[in-house]
């Protein structure tokens, strides 16, 4: 079979012609004629590069020739024809120039068409055929169109490849690519003449039929076709946003598209983004009925107000129906809704029926919207489930939806600054957005949780201190600690190494993080953030302050504390404490942070070392300033065993809870990314097994992105396959 | 989260242009770290590291603990609480007004029996409970200045209450100064004076820089309140060791401050025989007092404490090791086992 040769696909990615990335070794460099259909092969290419208005436009300094085209997709095709062997370079009034690639004599031929006809593209036609007359003075119909009204115009012996067409363009729409379907026919003399002189006729009426008349007889000629394969073109998005938009469905991410484009257009971007997919069930809420029109060229605007709205009202009724029995077969569902029929359904008494008709479809797609309907389903969303929102846009029609979400993204590009100035933060394109959030997002939800839930625990660690001593000074508010140490706990010893917690931490490398975009869910369901943490980080705290308050004064009770039977006064307990203090503040963030650079080790050490020196220098400086702390360290506490001996009993104490406790939840309660962490310390991360196993631990399946468009695929087939 | 994907007519021909190679970048300076990508360690708590790091503080700790333990053990002491056996018999409903009437007779004698050899120096302290020599307004009167240096004589805005008496400034002024300890021991040993040695039992860094050699006491214990002790107007500040050990408060409401030094040994079953002036007024807040002989060790004097809690945290480092180890070995860990996630647990929660 040679259905390979047939199809056409162009996509744009990484191309080095513009228009052009098709690489298929059957079929490129001139490989084709060595198929065993050539000879429709060559028809095919033939015809794409006849069958179109695009004009060749030449660079007169390099001799380079580019195409203007009504539509992109024109281009392409003439492009494609092009890099295949058919060059297309000069349109006279009359004909259309070819270089053609001869497979006989192997050899570039010019070759000229007589362009007899143009059967324009028109939205209700959904074709366009051209009449030429070739060299040999056959007379060609050359006709290409949407599946739809082609596949009915076929001649009965052109039907060759029928099916595999067909197979092949569900497969093509699927993915997100445009489809044509490509047939031609070679029409007789009198044939043409009488269509000539009908077409002529139509095309010179002034009458208001002169359009339906066109259609008419172009109608009549466009028939009993022969196929001679399919094209499909890749829209051009920008880069990575499917794989991008995979990620984030992946990560748990409830994806909505809002966009002014028409219908048609908005559900191709779907597709193109596996937002829809082929099988998926989708609820249309539209208000462009035929009943609807009617109404609305009555004039009659009232009336028609009430109608749209119960049709509305009745189309979201409908869709939950169909959302209810398809989730007992957990099927996905998708919703789109235009932008006539989203004004009455974000009306007060509807919009909570809407919503949760929105929430309960995978993917939700409002086309036709305003700028200021985008900023309302924002809000819609975001007050009344709570979620936080992100919004992302390039135009300035996304300024409010930016504006109104938790977080608005502009990209920067073509169409203007003012959704980069109303952003919180700019991109550059839409495919970064991926790492900005399931990388910076995970990283700085994590980091800021750290921080403050640290914040919590070394403050309360250090003020219980003060707070229990307060119980042994009659709560007169005398502190146990000098003046300078009280002050210069968070600014010197214990801020640093918190700041490069918050700014340096990384529990899971950016390459994981991608990896694995589940791993986003934890900000999302606020594991490292929840009440329960913040209290147990508090505990904690606590808990360190009671073992360093209560095992100092203990050690250090009336007794001597050193040699010299001297006994710990209020400085040295204080120096002491304070000790215990800084070292356990210090090695608790040693043991909770992940990821250790020379930074770390600088800050954290350095914090310590710090305070070694502080207490040197301080307690150098004259009595007058130093007060209590004068000679505290070298003359009393540095030669006593005891106070090193304190310093190391509270640090071991007051971390084993926690690194107890930690120890167990690594072990046996591993959270998400504690489980990457494994995988990664095992060696696994680049095991696909493994990764597999971590990575299915979703909720719920995800519904929409490529991935899911993959299995839902394989399950068709192995459904298909147990049919059989 | 909603989104808006880039408008489709971009397609085709029209904008290709990320595809065209990028000359005019404004990428930044690749840096290992603006990129966050420094080297880095990354630990993480496998069981190996629990295990050898439970193990490491249990071989760390229990020898610190016996060792510490059998320091403790070494000191010799002896306490001897005498606030109530000092006040006579008939004195004993009333003991405010027995340690404030200037006619009654304070002295006691006590005897103190050594229970073991004791080496020297055996040191002297006095212990006073429920004394809050840490009250923020006591710690806070006091005035450095003035028992630095002469020329501050008169700077007593701290001081207060005991600032001036008759018009004068105190020196050494404040309640601290103002409450100075002044019970007295004589110690003897088979009628001989046993010689308490009161040199150099304060910090040298008090005598050579907070309390000045050429500061006397001055219109000390003038005033309507005698709180305590009356120093020897000719003696410099700086010698006044008593004095010096005093100011330096306590943190503590039970604490114990050194009195002097015995500097002979003292075998086991000798009998001291204390005479003491019994004069300090704890009575009137319910204070103890103690008079305490004790050695010392490289640690210091007699506390259990810290050889017990070096060992109860390393044997329960141990214990941790052991059972870690055990259960690593009879439940190792499972890859595969999502139900621990919050989110598979409360399935609502989202």
């Amino acid at each position: 079979m040679e259905a390979e040769g047939q199809i056409e696909e162009f996509k744009e990615e990484k191309l080095s012609v513009k228009g052009f990335n098709f690489v298929d070794e059957r079929i490129t460099n001139g490989n084709w004629i060595n198929e065993p259909r050539a000879d429709v092969i060559q028809k095919f290419l033939r015809l794409l590069a006849t069958c179109h208005t695009a004009i060749p436009e030449v660079d007169e300094e390099t001799g380079s020739i580019s195409y203007e085209a009504e539509s992109p997709d024109e281009a392409a095709f003439v492009v494609a024809a092009r890099q295949l062997g058919f060059e297309f370079y000069e349109r006279t009034q009359a004909s259309i120039l070819l270089y053609e690639f001869d497979p006989v004599s192997g050899k570039k031929v010019e070759r000229s068409y007589n362009l007899l006809n143009i059967l324009d593209f028109s939205s209700s036609r959904k074709r366009m055929s051209v009449i030429v007359r070739d060299k040999e003075g056959k007379l060609l119909l050359l006709c290409k169109g949407a599946d739809s009204v082609m596949f009915e115009r076929l001649a009965k012996h052109g039907q060759e490849f029928a099916e595999q067409t067909k197979e092949h363009i569900a497969e093509y729409a699927d993915a997100g690519l445009r489809t044509l379907v490509v047939a031609y026919r070679e029409i007789d003399e009198e044939e043409y003449v009488e269509f000539n002189e009908q077409f002529t006729e139509a095309k010179n009426r002034v009458s208001a039929d002169r359009e339906e008349r066109m259609r008419e007889v172009a109608g009549h000629i466009e028939r009993d076709l022969i196929l001679l394969g399919a094209t499909a073109v890749e829209d051009k998005l920008q880069n990575g946003v499917p794989e991008c938009i995979d990620k984030l469905a992946q990560a748990g991410i409830k994806i909505w598209v809002l966009t002014g484009d028409k219908m048609e257009t908005a559900i191709n971007i779907g597709f193109a983004c596996s937002l829809l997919r082929q099988g998926m069930k989708q609820i249309v809420i539209n208000s462009e009925t035929p009943e609807n029109n009617a109404l609305e060229k009555s004039g009659d605007k009232s009336a028609s107000a009430v109608a749209f709205k119960a049709s509305v009202l009745q189309q979201i009724a409908e869709g939950k129906q169909l959302l209810s029995s398809s989730t007992e077969n957990s099927e996905a569902v998708a919703l789109i809704v235009d932008g006539k029929s989203l004004i009455y359904a974000l009306e007060d008494d509807v919009r909570d029926v809407f919503l949760e008709l929105a929430i309960g479809c995978a993917s939700v797609i409002c086309c036709r919207s305003s700028p200021k309907q985008k900023a309302l389903v924002t809000r819609l969303v975001k007050t009344k489930t709570g979620s936080t929102t992100l919004a992302i846009g390039d135009g300035a029609n996304d300024v409010g939806m930016l504006q109104e979400a938790d977080i608005g993204v502009g990209i920067s590009g073509v169409e203007g600054m003012q959704a980069v100035m109303s952003s919180d933060i700019a991109i550059a394109q839409f495919r970064f957005l991926e790492r900005l959030l399931l990388v910076h997002g995970h990283w700085c939800y994590r980091r800021i949780s750290s921080m403050i839930c640290y914040f919590f625990y070394k403050n309360i660690a250090f003020g219980f201190t003060i707070f229990f001593y307060e119980i042994y000074a009659s709560f007169s508010g005398q502190a146990i600690y000098n003046d300078w140490f009280l002050s210069l706990y968070n600014v010197f010893f214990t801020s640093l190494p918190v700041i490069a917690l918050g700014v340096f931490d990384q529990d899971v490398s950016s390459r994981l993080c991608l990896k694995f975009p589940l791993l986003y869910q934890e900000g999302i369901q606020n594991v490292l953030f929840s009440w329960i943490r913040i209290l147990a980080w508090s505990f904690n705290g606590v808990l360190s302050a009671t073992i360093i308050f209560f095992f100092c004064i203990r050690a250090m009770q009336h007794q001597a504390f050193r040699k010299g039977g001297e006994v710990a006064g209020l400085e040295v307990l204080g120096t002491t404490m304070y000790t215990c203090v800084v070292w356990v503040v210090n090695c608790q963030m040693a043991l909770s942070i992940s990821y250790f650079t020379y930074i770390q080790h600088l800050f954290i050490w350095g914090g310590i070392v710090c305070w070694y020196i502080f207490l040197i220098a301080y307690g150098a400086m004259d009595p007058d300033i130093s007060t209590t702390a004068y000679h505290v360290f070298i003359e009393a506490c540095a030669p006593a065993g005891s106070y090193w001996l304190v310093t190391l009993l509270v640090l071991i104490a007051s971390l084993l809870p926690y690194f107890a406790y930690s120890g167990i939840q690594m072990q046996f309660f591993p959270l998400y990314h504690q489980m990457i962490q494994w995988i990664r310390s095992d060696g696994h991360s680049d095991d696909p097994e493994y990764c597999r196993m971590v990575r299915q631990r979703s909720l719920r399946p995800t519904t929409v992105g490529f991935t899911a468009r993959f299995e839902a695929k394989s399950k068709r087939s192995k459904e298909r396959g147990r049919d059989h | 989260m909603s989104s808006n994907t880039p408008s489709s007519s971009a397609g085709g021909v029209g904008s290709a242009d990320s595809a065209a190679p990028r000359r005019n970048s404004k990428r930044p300076k690749y840096s290992k770290f603006t990129q966050q990508e420094l080297p880095a360690c990354k630990p993480i708590l496998t069981p190996r590291w629990v295990i050898s790091a439970f193990m490491l503080v249990s071989i760390v700790f229990i020898p610190i603990g016996v060792v510490s333990l059998f320091a403790s053990r070494d000191v010799v002491e002896i306490v001897d609480r005498y606030e109530t056996a000092c006040v006579p018999e008939n004195f004993r409903n009333d003991k405010v007004s027995f340690i404030q009437s200037p006619s009654t007779n304070k002295s006691c004698t006590r005897r103190l029996t050594v229970p073991k050899r004791m080496k020297q120096p055996i040191y002297v302290y006095y212990q006073l409970d429920n004394f809050y020599q840490n009250h923020r307004r006591y710690v806070k009167s006091r005035s450095d200045s003035q028992l630095k240096d002469n020329s501050s004589w008169d700077d007593i805005s701290s001081c207060k209450p005991e600032d001036d008496a008759n018009g004068l400034p105190i020196v050494p002024c404040g309640l601290i100064a103002w409450s100075l300890f002044n019970d007295t021991y004589n110690f003897s040993l088979n009628n001989q004076q046993l010689v308490v040695n009161k040199r150099g039992i304060s910090w040298k860094s008090d005598r050579d820089s907070k309390f000045g050699s050429d500061v006397f006491p001055r219109n000390f214990q003038n005033g309507s309140l005698i709180g305590g002790k009356s120093l020897d107007p000719t003696v410099r500040l700086s010698e006044q060791e008593d004095l010096i050990v005093w100011m330096r408060t306590a943190a503590l409401p039970t604490f114990r401050k050194l009195y002097g030094k015995i500097e002979r040994d003292l075998q086991p079953n000798e009998v001291i025989h204390v005479t003491l002036e019994n004069n300090y007024n704890t009575y009137s807040f319910n204070g103890k007092k103690r008079l305490v002989l004790s050695t010392t060790s490289w640690l210091g004097g007699k506390n259990d404490f810290l050889g017990i809690a070096y060992l109860t945290v390393g044997g329960l480092c141990f214990f941790l090791a052991l059972s870690f180890t055990v259960v690593y070995l009879v439940k190792p860990r499972r890859l595969g086992d999502p139900s621990y996630l919050s989110w598979n647990r409360n399935p609502g929660g989202h």
